[in-house]
């Protein structure tokens, strides 16, 4: 049962960073790949009737990740303090960059909330790299399970290292390029003409960096916490997951040069949910390793809530998101397509 | 009271009162926003569809705030209260988590539609948008007052060899006995908020001669919402969420009141100033015998005072929460008569006309947020210093590793965030009401 809910939040997880990571991924390429003000709004309306429904499984997971894991949830959340309120703030100003940019006709409020919206989408991605970071690297985790990491202390990777140094960082321009990536693929996917051709070359260009930085990352990871390939010795069917990632991955540029944007936007979405997918099983059944002491980690046996909980939980889970994904199918039927710029006073 | 207990507190008790400043207009507008639509099919009148635009566009932006605010609220569970999350997040975590998986997705998904999809869903499909609006937004606010209510009452719960609480009853987490009347006093309460907010917005045009048709059908649908659900508040749903203090809290139901002493045939006091230092009420203005018959329905009923409790069960502000309940029940009886007057004057119809009636009626839509925000200061400054009632105190409750320091750097940057959040939602409320509902060409 703890297994099913760490498969479950794991899913939950990976479903809010392909959904709202196409959209963060447009708010990073916001002012690289739109112009004028025509292309600056076709960006928001191909995200907007969205977005928000998106973000939704951020809080989703949040609080399943509350009620089937507590001990994790209240250890992760107090000791990440500082950069999950910064995250809070950043979500924020997001928000408002894209809800209130179009309610007044005016250049200067227009170009500020459109640099607000897009620098904290950067912002935003880099913090969602560095937290999986931290959670890959382990955490100084003390003997009552509780723990509390500044932003950065020496800048290197020790047991009391910050939540930024040298690994997490390279983790946060993994997620920056990966949804950088994702989000071009998604407005190339649903425009036309020169800001898709921008779209285009964003996405090539992102790509690289993804290669790149993701290279070095597995290195990384190698050298700092080799027991995540543990899991991967004893159970081989899991070389599936980074299999998968990796040929979505190269196969991108194949469909890239046929021109066939959905694919590409389907392999960088399979890429996401396959190496996070990859990720968790390096990591079951721990939820949050310690880089102090192993057997103080937390993991999915010490942090769960009891059987009866868990097993009323998956009877409305799984009705919620029957119901859920069916709303999800349906939004996207109506909004499918290339996106059509509608007159100025309705939509963004 | 170490700094971080006090930090912690302040910054839940900041961040979730100004975030309920805008779910209150939310679920109220909602169910008004429901109404014009059916106005519209069943007089086939276009105007209420206006009307309705209109609104939504108000909803939007709205929303969009309560959404935003709203965030911080679920991941404050884990940042500041560690220990509690940890020791109840077996039981809260479940109508935590329900909340998302059921209300958000579905809010969310059809607040889309309804505000950019009219013209694809057609007029049936519109107003099942913002029904499902509707369902998903009061759904929401039942998942949440479930939470506080097992907080208020905790039931359905097994402690476990750990010393946490699990679940061990479901339904009876969803049917907790306190949280029927608290959810329908809660909603009521927000209908209040929306329906003073329509009345005003009508009233104003009046007032300021212009768009005088949306005006009137404001005024009209505000003062009959506001009055049946001012009623609402008071009865029966108020008095019944009184008893459930009365019977389950008693030394918050002595606090609130300003009852010192015990006694049999108990007053009740309206106005004065309660001296902790004295052990009594200052300047009491009070009613003989009507506290004891409200409660009980006998009039020399006993009510314990302060004095029947032990200090360390006290309420930690019985001042300031006795002076929210004051201010709740004081304007909650100003709204029923500002209510019946305009009401009566409708009926007459008089009231377009009654100036002086229109300039109450557009200047008192702030009172219902700051009533709906005492009530919910009573219900939590009530439930202290217990963050579990009776079970678990809230000094036991934060998280051990988060320091003052730090938790004061993240209540400044919350005040200064909202801050420029509240000046920008005025001024864009304030534009949309000034353009008004009438859209160019038509």
């Amino acid at each position: 049962m703890e297994t099913l809910w760490f498969i479950i939040i794991a899913f939950m997880l990976a479903m809010y960073v392909i959904l709202d990571g196409f959209d963060l991924g447009a708010g990073i390429i916001h002012l690289l790949a739109a112009k004028t003000e025509d292309e600056k709004r076709t960006i928001l309306n191909a995200i907007g009737p969205v977005w928000d429904g998106n973000e939704v499984w951020l809080l989703a997971a949040g609080g399943t990740l509350y009620f089937a894991f507590p001990q994790l949830y209240a250890s992760s959340f107090s000791g990440f303090y500082l950069p999950l309120i910064i995250v809070l703030w950043l979500l924020m100003l997001r928000g408002a960059g894209i809800e209130l940019r179009h309610q007044i006709h005016n250049t200067m409020w227009r170009s500020f909330w459109d640099v607000v919206f897009s620098v904290s989408s950067i912002l935003l991605a880099i913090f969602f790299g560095a937290a999986l970071g931290n959670v890959v690297r382990g955490v100084p985790l003390g003997a009552d399970g509780y723990f509390f990491e500044p932003l950065w202390t020496t800048f290197t990777v020790t047991p009391d290292a910050g939540i930024l140094d040298p690994f997490t960082v390279i983790m946060g321009l993994v997620a920056l390029f990966t949804l950088a990536l994702h989000g071009a693929n998604y407005i190339a996917m649903k425009t036309e003409g020169e800001i898709q051709t921008r779209a285009r070359s964003a996405a090539v260009r992102s790509w690289v960096g993804t290669l790149l930085t993701s290279l070095i990352a597995f290195i990384t990871v190698y050298t700092i916490r080799p027991e995540i390939f543990n899991n991967f010795r004893d159970y081989p069917w899991g070389y599936i997951f980074p299999l998968l990632g990796l040929m979505s991955l190269l196969s991108m540029p194949l469909s890239r040069k046929r021109g066939k944007d959905t694919l590409a936007f389907i392999s960088s979405s399979v890429f996401i949910g396959s190496m996070l997918s990859a990720t968790a099983f390096g990591l079951y059944p721990n939820l949050l390793p310690s880089s102090t002491d192993p057997q103080r980690a937390i993991t999915i046996y010490n942090a769960a809530a009891h059987q009866y909980g868990l097993s009323v939980g998956l009877a409305w889970w799984v009705i919620g998101i029957v119901l859920a994904s069916g709303y999800f199918i349906y939004t996207y039927r109506v909004f499918r397509g290339k996106v059509t710029l509608p007159p100025e006073g309705s939509g963004y | 009271m170490n700094d971080a207990l006090l930090i912690d507190r302040l910054q839940f008790a900041f961040t979730v009162s100004y975030h309920y400043i805008f779910p209150q207009l939310t679920m109220g507008l909602a169910f008004l926003i429901v109404i014009l639509k059916i106005l519209a099919i069943r007089k086939k009148d276009e105007t209420f569809n206006r009307a309705a635009r209109f609104w939504a566009k108000i909803f939007a932006l709205n929303f969009f705030v309560g959404v935003i605010t709203g965030i911080p609220m679920e991941f404050q569970f884990g940042t500041n209260w560690a220990r509690f999350s940890k020791i109840a997040g077996g039981v809260i975590g479940q109508t935590l988590a329900m909340e998302g998986v059921f209300s958000f997705f579905l809010e969310s998904t059809f607040l889309g539609l309804f505000l950019w999809g009219e013209k694809k869903l057609g007029p049936k499909g519109h107003l099942i948008s913002a029904i499902l609006v509707f369902i998903g937004s009061w759904l929401s606010g039942y998942l949440i007052v479930a939470t506080d209510a097992w907080m208020q009452h905790p039931v359905a719960y097994v402690l476990s060899p750990e010393g946490n609480f699990q679940l061990s009853n479901f339904w009876e987490l969803l049917f907790n006995p306190w949280l029927l009347w608290q959810y329908l006093h809660t909603m009521a309460g927000s209908v209040v908020t929306a329906a003073f907010v329509m009345a005003a917005v009508g009233a104003y045009y009046l007032l300021a001669s212009r768009d005088s048709h949306h005006g009137k059908t404001f005024l009209r649908l505000g003062v009959i919402t506001a009055l049946t659900a001012s009623l609402f508040v008071l009865f029966p749903t108020g008095d019944q969420q009184g008893k459930n203090v009365a019977a389950s809290q008693p030394v918050t139901l002595a606090a609130m009141e300003g009852v010192f002493k015990t006694k049999e045939g108990v007053e009740l006091t309206l106005i004065g100033q309660p001296d902790l230092e004295k052990f009594k009420m200052d300047n009491p203005l009070h009613i003989p015998k009507l506290l004891s018959f409200l409660t009980y329905n006998r009039w020399m009923a006993e009510i314990k005072g302060l004095d029947a409790f032990p200090k360390d069960q006290w309420p930690d502000n019985i001042p300031l929460l006795y002076y929210s309940y004051h201010i709740m029940v004081g304007l909650g009886t100003i709204f029923i008569l500002v209510m019946v007057v305009s009401a009566f004057l409708l009926m007459k119809k008089k009231l377009f006309s009654s100036r002086w009636v229109l300039w109450v009626l557009m200047l008192s839509f702030p009172f219902p947020y700051i009533a709906n925000t005492a009530g919910w200061m009573t219900a939590e400054l009530g439930r202290q210093p217990w963050l579990v009632y009776g079970l678990m105190r809230t000094a036991h409750g934060t998280s051990p590793t988060v320091s003052a320091g730090n938790g004061l750097f993240t209540l400044l940057g919350f005040l200064g965030m909202y801050f420029v959040t509240g000046v920008i939602f005025l001024f864009l409320a304030i534009k949309i009401i000034n353009k008004g509902p009438e859209e160019p060409g038509s």
